[in-house]
């Protein structure tokens, strides 16, 4: 089933960390096995590089906390050697970490050079994007990561009842547009033409982290993009690519855009006013942020939708 | 084993207090009133249904149903009910009897199996709306989603705004009256019944035609209208089943591919 939420204040910022986890957890009931959030903070001239060294399942063996330390600094050592300065690498979990760093090369090596690292896989990379996704549900995961309190401007969000692949990391949402800093895509619903793509996609050079189909969405926007489609497009030309049932969010540094199938066979509720855009699979989650009476509609099939900031 | 166990958990492995009614509302001149701002969905359920089971109430109001899922379902019983808010999904569904207004919205699938009476949402509806109606008028009075009617057999569904993708999809009997525009695949593999339509008809679904307009349907839709207060219909087109599909012939599944 899985429950998607997307936010984004066009003027203004506000603690989207907590409006994003009240939003997934009015959901819960949509996906119980892992939450995950998109989070755009202010940018900064700093790139926010968010990786993990283990899944949260993998099996803790003798030298496990050994072994991460390892690699997490010769993720260090790789940040140096790449021509990055780093600013400050924080853990947030027992393998999960953020790290700031002044960088201003080509992001696909600095991602390439890092997910060389056995174990290490870049979550988000970009200047204001920090992709945040762990097992558990939203509150759970929230607290983990203390996402309350993240001031920022636009955030999506998603609670993932597993489908399609395993219950792990690598498969909760959202997923990173592999090498593009900044860009981030959830996804309700099941692709009938994921391996197709992912072979296509595979021969162009994409990189996959997950057996997840939704990442091919995340990584079809952005090859379009690379091509020189803006956001809007290249999501207008995925709905005649991609074959299945789905409703998904993509955002990127000043924008949040969503697109249903032809089929409209998920849902989707809108909000929306001068200073804010809210959705969700359900309303009650829209409702969790503003807590008053509302109108809303179902946007329709085949519909893309953008909002800029 | 021994004590009781105070929590209990719904449908969605949620978990909700344990179903006591919490006699909240305000009863004046025969008529209820209470807030659900603050109850479950089991506990909404509960009051409702005490009040019009229990205590015989027929006039109750709603206050703030804040678009929680599955509220107002299966009541058997004429009464007058108003939802001062919107509603979730699944609200509504498998009524006999109740005449209901709704001053907000429904989520997906609002008068699932629905029986008879009369519902009327003053915004807009999800996608599923009417699901399988098989009596009983429902009006709403904004925009639809995808496969209103879907599974229909039997009732009158009126839509004031527009409809989504295959309106009336499966349709068995019955009539939809949509007076905005409608998506693509109207009416895609009806058996039976009748679509009308005000606006533009992107594109008809497997065997839906354009039906003969005759006396008939103008007195249904005059009267339709005229009993809920809409006005005067605007001009509508007719859209049946063309009757190819389905167990109208002898011919094998594969044998009508080819008819198709």
């Amino acid at each position: 089933m899985c429950g998607i939420a997307g936010i984004i204040h066009r003027d203004g910022s506000s603690d989207v960390g907590t409006e994003m986890t009240s939003m997934l957890q009015s959901m819960k009931h949509r996906g119980p096995d892992s939450a995950g959030y998109a989070l755009f903070g202010q940018p900064t001239e700093l790139v926010v590089i968010r990786f993990k060294l283990a899944d949260a399942n993998d099996p803790r063996d003798f030298d496990f906390s050994e072994r991460l330390e390892r690699h997490r600094q010769e993720v260090e050592s790789r940040l140096h050697k790449i021509g990055a300065t780093v600013d400050r690498v924080e853990r947030e979990t027992e393998y999960a970490y953020r790290a700031t760093v002044r960088y201003d090369g080509d992001m696909k090596a600095l991602a390439d050079y890092l997910e060389s690292v056995p174990g290490c896989e870049v979550l988000s990379l970009g200047h204001s994007l920090e992709i945040v996704k762990d097992l558990g549900d939203a509150q759970q995961v929230s607290d983990m990561y203390k996402i309350g309190g993240f001031e920022g401007t636009h955030a999506i969000g998603h609670v993932r009842m597993a489908t399609e692949s395993d219950v792990d990391i690598s498969g909760a949402h959202p997923y990173w547009a592999y090498p593009f800093s900044d860009v981030a895509v959830v996804h309700n619903g099941q692709l009938t033409n994921y391996f197709q793509w992912k072979r296509r996609l595979e021969f162009n050079g994409e990189r996959f982290q997950s057996e997840c189909d939704s990442e091919i969405i995340a990584v079809y926007l952005a090859e379009k993009m690379s091509d020189g489609d803006s956001l809007e497009d290249a999501m207008h030309k995925s709905l005649e690519d991609l074959d299945g049932v789905f409703t998904y969010m993509a955002v990127t540094k000043d924008a949040l855009g969503v697109a249903k199938d032809e089929m409209a066979a998920k849902p989707l509720v809108l909000y929306e006013s001068d200073d804010l855009v809210a959705m969700a699979s359900e309303e009650i989650a829209i409702r969790a942020v503003l807590g008053r009476e509302i109108d809303t509609h179902d946007p329709y099939e085949g519909e893309v939708l953008v909002w800029t900031r | 084993m021994s004590g009781s166990r105070r929590i209990t958990y719904d449908a969605r492995g949620l978990a909700e207090p344990i179903a006591e009614v919490p006699h909240v509302a305000t009863i004046e001149n025969g008529k209820a009133t209470f807030d659900a701002a603050d109850l479950t969905i089991r506990q909404i359920n509960l009051e409702l249904r005490n009040l019009i089971y229990e205590q015989g109430i027929r006039d109750v109001v709603v206050q703030n149903p804040g678009a929680k899922h599955s509220i107002g379902v299966g009541i058997l019983q004429r009464c007058r009910i108003r939802y001062e808010g919107s509603l979730g999904y699944f609200g509504l569904g498998l009524i006999d009897g109740p005449e209901i207004t709704v001053t907000g919205r429904v989520g997906w699938s609002v008068c699932e199996n629905m029986m008879s009476g009369v519902v009327v949402i003053e915004k807009n509806a999800g996608s599923l709306t009417g699901a399988a109606l098989r009596g009983g008028d429902l009006i709403v009075k904004g925009d639809v989603g995808a496969r209103t009617g879907i599974d229909q057999k039997g009732g009158t569904i009126i839509v004031g705004g527009d409809a989504g993708t295959n309106t009336g999809f499966m349709m068995q009997r019955g009539r939809q009256i949509i007076l905005g525009n409608v998506g693509p695949h109207l009416g895609d593999s009806m058996y039976d019944g009748t679509l009308y339509v005000g606006g533009t008809v992107r594109s008809l679904g497997l065997d839906c035609v354009e039906g003969e307009w005759t006396d008939a349907d103008t007195e249904l839709v005059e009267r339709k209208f005229r009993i809920h207060g809409l006005g005067d219909p605007p001009p509508l087109r007719k859209f049946v089943c063309g009757k190819v599909l389905y167990n109208y012939d002898n011919l094998e599944p594969s044998e009508k591919k080819l008819v198709i």
